[in-house]
């Protein structure tokens, strides 16, 4: 299918939850999704006959500027040969967004990068701990106006 | 395959003994784990009931460092570090993200060149995964056949662009040096050398009787669970899916070559067993010398640099872009605001992907075969941590 296929059959379904889509003139189609949507698309994306996105290739945590931070989901299916790229955007003071571990076991860990790294809290994770960095490190280093702490565990940094 | 479950057990007068699950730390420094890489393992006996890996020993802020560049051409040295086994295919990736977000088209022998050169690197990164995974189950002389002939490899590399490990060598644009004279005669003559020694090390490794007895049946990876855990490369093929990138989503000149794709069918005992995952490896060597060979035959003369200004500024816009590493699908996300340096660059690394896997085949396997579980995966921990 095509994105203008795959971006009708969703807004067919889910309406309101896509607010936008940017098919032509970008270098990869894409379409932004309200975040507390994301797991019944992602599971219609999957499961639905036509679609059959069963494999998460990749799941970006970013930090978007102007107090947004969100998620980039680049979803690929096996059978289909398809492609399409997912993105979502939440605030900063609330970064909530529901986990789709359930659905692509790969974001188990993605998902606790995005964590770890931009501070996306991603609600029905079942494990959701820091994995790159030490589990008392403090902040979120891929955020824009992230600082460096002067100290670490007593030690000076960037020592 | 055991079942798990502590019973009670009476000691010989009667009285009853004291049974409870244990933790095991293999590693950071296990010579099994391939770097330092942590598995908390609980075991139950000599049952593994849980394995519980912890990341982020090698971790050095890839990600961090590529947003304060000052040039996309600056990330290159960084990502040959992500997997420095094959350096040459992680930097090709990422090059391919900064061509695909510039718009540009390459001169055709730099896509030979760069064919050319990530088989040699594939050849070179599965001889040192097969030859550590014969030492990890305990055979160490096809080590040393192997890293006699990844030498071999090494050498070309070195006469093409002075380095033997960490190459910088392809660029957004092109390559940095153009092939040395005598490279497509001495390239030749290796892939003639290479192809019995392939039988070499079927003889001395893949049919010995004690490494069959080690690798099947152990592992097993069911093709569902492989592609939901995103798996890919020799994982996913070995587990008899038959999807390859470089076929199913191809780059770069691959559709004009002919080879195949090797998929495990389960020849020693369950299909996506240890034993499969490892002759996917040893097979698509000779993939590769196939490709090898007729791209040295059809490389076409010209530059080896497009024309694209020193600074890239990249129109702002965002691009994936995946291709196949020894490991699997390595995949660059990256971002362009429109200036000089990457807004964002996310790099999806195969090993980490792969390595999430773990915990879920390796339960109600021995220690012992976690090791060997674990030298199947074949992980490199610096696109682990990254």
């Amino acid at each position: 299918m095509t994105p203008q296929e795959i971006t009708e059959r969703l807004k067919a379904t889910f309406g309101d939850a896509i607010t936008d889509a940017k098919l032509e003139g970008v270098v990869d189609p894409f379409i932004k999704i309200k975040a507390e949507a994301i797991r019944e698309i992602a599971l219609f994306l999957r499961d639905d006959i036509e679609l059959q996105f069963d494999f998460l290739m990749c799941l970006s945590g970013v930090d978007f500027g102007k107090g947004l931070i969100g998620v980039v989901y680049n979803l690929y299916s096996m059978s289909k040969k398809h492609k399409i790229t997912l993105k979502v955007e939440v605030s900063k003071e609330k970064p909530e967004i529901p986990s789709v571990e359930s659905i692509w076991k790969t974001a188990n860990w993605h998902e606790r990068e995005a964590y770890d790294l931009i501070g996306v809290v991603f609600t029905g994770h079942p494990d959701l701990r820091r994995i790159l960095l030490p589990y008392d490190w403090e902040g979120h280093p891929l955020r824009k106006d992230y600082k460096v702490p002067e100290y670490y565990q007593g030690m000076k940094v960037p020592y | 395959m055991f079942e798990t479950g502590l019973e009670q057990i009476k000691s010989s007068t009667g009285r009853v003994l004291r049974s409870q699950e244990m933790i095991i730390n293999m590693g950071p420094q296990h010579p099994s784990t391939h770097g330092v890489l942590r598995l908390e393992l609980v075991v139950d006996g000599e049952i593994v009931v849980d394995v519980i890996p912890h990341l982020g020993y090698l971790h050095r802020c890839f990600e961090k460092h590529a947003e304060a560049m000052t040039n996309y051409q600056q990330v290159i040295p960084y990502c040959d570090r992500l997997d420095y086994l094959a350096s040459m295919n992680m930097d090709w990736a990422y090059a391919l993200a900064g061509e695909k977000l510039l718009n540009i088209q390459v001169p055709e022998r730099v896509e030979y060149i760069r064919v050319i050169m990530a088989e040699f690197q594939r050849i070179a990164s599965h001889l040192v995964a097969l030859g550590t995974y014969g030492l990890d189950v305990g055979a160490f002389t096809p080590f040393l056949y192997m890293f006699r002939d990844r030498e071999m490899i090494l050498d070309l590399f070195e006469m093409t662009c002075g380095a033997r490990l960490l190459y910088n060598y392809i660029w957004i644009g092109g390559v940095s040096h153009d092939l040395p004279s005598t490279f497509v005669e001495k390239a030749k003559a290796f892939c003639k050398y290479f192809r019995p020694e392939i039988k070499e090390y079927n003889d001395l490794l893949t049919f010995n009787e004690i490494f069959i007895k080690r690798t099947a049946n152990v592992g097993v990876l069911p093709a569902d669970v492989a592609i939901s855990y995103g798996c890919s490369g020799p994982m996913l093929r070995g587990s008899g899916v038959n999807f390859d990138i470089r076929r199913d989503d191809p780059y770069s000149v691959y559709n004009k070559f002919q080879w195949d794709v090797c998929v495990g069918k389960g020849e020693m005992g369950t299909v996506g067993d240890c034993w499969d995952r490892y002759i996917v490896r040893v097979r698509e060597m000779e993939q590769s010398i196939n490709i090898i060979e007729q791209a040295l035959d059809q490389i076409p003369e010209g530059d080896v640099m497009s024309t694209i200004p020193k600074r890239i500024r990249p129109n702002p816009g965002d691009c994936y872009v995946r291709t196949e590493s020894p490991r699997g699908e390595i995949g660059f996300y990256l971002i362009s605001d429109g200036t000089g340096t990457p807004y964002r660059v996310k790099a999806r690394s195969p090993a980490f992907v792969n390595l999430s896997v773990c915990p879920d085949i390796c339960r109600g396997y021995m220690i012992a075969d976690v090791v060997a579980i674990l030298g199947s995966v074949d992980i490199v921990l610096g696109e682990v941590d990254r």
